[in-house]
């Protein structure tokens, strides 16, 4: 079987590290960073932190080495979905390809150079330390499910998740993957922005009324945005960030790490997403809609000067 | 009614030094400090101002107010976050002066109003300066300042009357209203959507904040919660005086240039540069009290109002951070 990581940041390279711990699985590493690359190529792949792997899967900048492959894995950030899985769509002529990334749109943008799609959310987070080399921090599960537009058969899905969970990623195959997505969008969606703006971490904006307030604001509108759908939650989101508070409380949400260092953010994919779900379903989403524009704004200072 | 003599200034910045130093041309003018060497500069070299004015005025200023004597006017022009300790300041002092307080955003004549029995005057100011030094300030915008009795105890007609003429002959712009509270209300709706906007994306007055073709454009931002602010005073059954958008549009498109580049910085922006409190609890906190009130929604404001509160507690947090 072959696999190839599409994006092989810290979210890829805990994906292709696993799973190149198979001797029956050939996984390929696809990224940009040619360093990371180059490193994966001469000493392997590393994780440390919640895992412990070291692993050699085979890694390249050029979509014209790999193979063609029976699964993909998408995992670079929202913003570089397209350019991604464009540059290496020739990989997956007859393949179902998956997606391990943050917030909403990406299966659409994915549908449209490969033939089936899986919707995948991954609760797992961790952070690059060096080329070759990443440390995750923290474990949780990977839920998978057909993207019904253009969906992936069960029997893929069950293989894919089969493979993962015995790699040491532990990955549900689902019907409907929906409710695990929409989960941690809302969840992401009203905390990630509020770091980002507030420079708090998750525990302190929490212990802030006022900043509490607004988180609880923007996951009451994901929440019933995800009703109209027709989405059956997870679990309950507002509950979720009580208790991140309690687990990760000196946390950085990962766009208030991105805007510390004046990256583009995900939130298109995240408030944006729920913003235009919201649109499609007639709910109104005022609060996701104005932390989109200030995220927006913030961006955009970092053009300026001043 | 008695004739103004003299007059006391609390809050010696850019807009009470323009005030101090245009009005001591006509009566004696004071101020209320809290530094001795702004008290000793002041009076050996009094206060100049140079700009749209050009003007070399005696000052009398002390740290103690019982050093003013008497006066028939005080001007409380400190932010909005100094006001409650300057009206301690005064508290027992000044009994038969008129109090009036120039600040933005709402609720500072409560404040004052607590410490002492004078009569309240509410005043906007449009004008504004730089101040280059503790004896030298810069007339820079010479636009009026706005001023009408207190809606709770307010002076009377007649001594705001007085006040608006004092100021005009002193060679500042004033005018008088019976009721100012439509154009405290559309400069309150005004300022708390853009200062809260500017100071959560550190963006100055930009052309963006006028913008509204997507949904994620910042004007679209800009005109919805305007548009909860004006509800607000709709409820309130204020009138406004002007309208907000109408004013947001005008900034940002004649500016001197019309280049970007010179946009307005927020003065709630420049507080969350310098790390310093920010007057959103008058500005933005204000109007989510009022709707809170009456019991409309007001959830834009709410955002914005906890989300530039968390800012400033973050402060604290790198405080706390360097600490330990």
């Amino acid at each position: 079987m072959k696999v190839c990581v599409v994006g092989c940041g810290a979210i890829g390279s805990l994906f292709a590290a696993h799973l190149a711990k198979l001797e029956d699985v050939e996984v390929w590493a696809f990224d940009v960073d040619q360093d990371h690359i180059d490193a994966i190529n001469a000493n392997g792949l590393r994780l440390s932190g919640e895992s412990d792997v070291h692993s050699y899967p085979k890694a390249t900048s050029n979509p014209s080495d790999i193979p063609a492959c029976e699964f993909g894995i998408v995992a670079t950030k929202s913003l570089h979905t397209r350019a991604a899985i464009e540059s290496t769509a020739s990989v997956f002529k007859d393949a179902a390809v998956c997606t391990v990334q943050n917030g909403v749109g990406n299966e659409e943008i994915i549908a449209e150079y490969v033939p089936r799609v899986i919707r995948g959310t991954t609760f797992p987070a961790g952070h690059v330390v060096e080329p070759g080399h990443v440390e995750q921090d923290t474990g949780g599960k990977t839920w998978l499910g057909p993207f019904e537009p253009k969906p992936a058969t069960m029997a893929e899905i069950e293989l894919l998740a089969e493979r993962l969970t015995e790699s040491g990623i532990e990955t549900l195959a689902m019907e409907d993957s929906r409710g695990a997505q929409w989960t941690k969008l809302i969840f992401n969606a009203a905390t990630n922005p509020i770091g980002a703006l507030t420079g708090l971490p998750h525990g302190v904006a929490c212990d802030q009324p006022a900043v509490r307030k607004v988180i609880s604001g923007l996951v009451a509108e994901g929440v019933a945005v995800a009703d109209a759908m027709g989405i059956t939650l997870d679990s309950d989101p507002d509950k979720l960030v009580d208790h991140a508070r309690e687990v990760a409380y000196h946390h950085k949400a990962s766009m208030l790490q991105d805007a510390l260092a004046r990256r583009p953010t995900e939130v298109a994919a995240l408030n944006g997403g729920i913003v235009k779900f919201g649109e499609q379903t007639g709910v109104p989403t005022p609060l996701n809609q104005a932390i989109w524009a200030l995220i927006e704004g913030l961006e955009h200072s970092w053009t300026r000067d001043d | 009614m008695k004739p103004i003599k003299s007059v006391c200034v609390v809050g010696a910045g850019a807009i009470g030094s323009l005030f101090a130093g245009h009005l001591g041309s006509q009566v004696s003018a004071r101020v209320l400090v809290r530094r001795q060497e702004h008290e000793d500069r002041l009076n050996r070299e009094g206060l100049k101002v140079s700009g749209k004015s050009d003007l070399q005025t005696p000052i009398q200023a002390s740290m103690d107010p019982e050093q003013l004597g008497d006066v028939e006017l005080i001007i409380i022009a400190t932010k909005a976050t100094a006001v409650e300790v300057a009206a301690q300041r005064l508290s027992g002092y000044f009994p038969d002066a008129t109090v009036m307080t120039v600040q933005n955003g709402l609720g500072c004549e409560d404040v004052v109003a607590q410490y002492g029995d004078w009569p309240i005057i509410s005043a906007i100011t449009f004008m504004s300066g730089v101040r280059h030094s503790d004896v030298h300030v810069e007339y820079e915008l010479d636009t009026e300042t706005w001023l009408g009795p207190w809606a709770g105890r307010g002076a009377s007609k007649e001594m705001t009357q007085q006040v608006a003429e004092l100021i005009k002959r002193s060679g500042l712009k004033a005018k008088a209203f019976d009721d100012v509270r439509p154009a405290q209300w559309s400069k309150l709706v005004f300022n708390s959507v853009v200062n809260s906007i500017g100071a959560a994306t550190n963006l100055p007055h930009i052309k963006d904040f006028a913008k509204r073709e997507k949904a994620a454009d910042l004007g679209q931002l800009v005109f919805d919660m305007m548009d909860e602010g004006k509800r607000v005073a709709a409820a309130q059954g204020i009138e406004l005086y002007e309208d907000p958008w109408e004013m947001n549009v005008k900034a940002v498109s004649h500016g001197q240039t019309g280049d970007d580049d010179y946009a307005h910085v927020f003065s709630m922006l420049d507080d969350v540069r310098s790390k310093r409190l920010t007057e959103v609890d008058w500005l933005t906190g204000a109007i989510v009290r009022e709707a809170n009130k009456l019991g409309i929604p007001a959830p834009i404001h709410e955002a914005l109002y906890g989300l530039i509160k968390g800012i400033e507690h973050s402060w604290q947090q790198e405080d706390e951070g360097r600490r330990t």
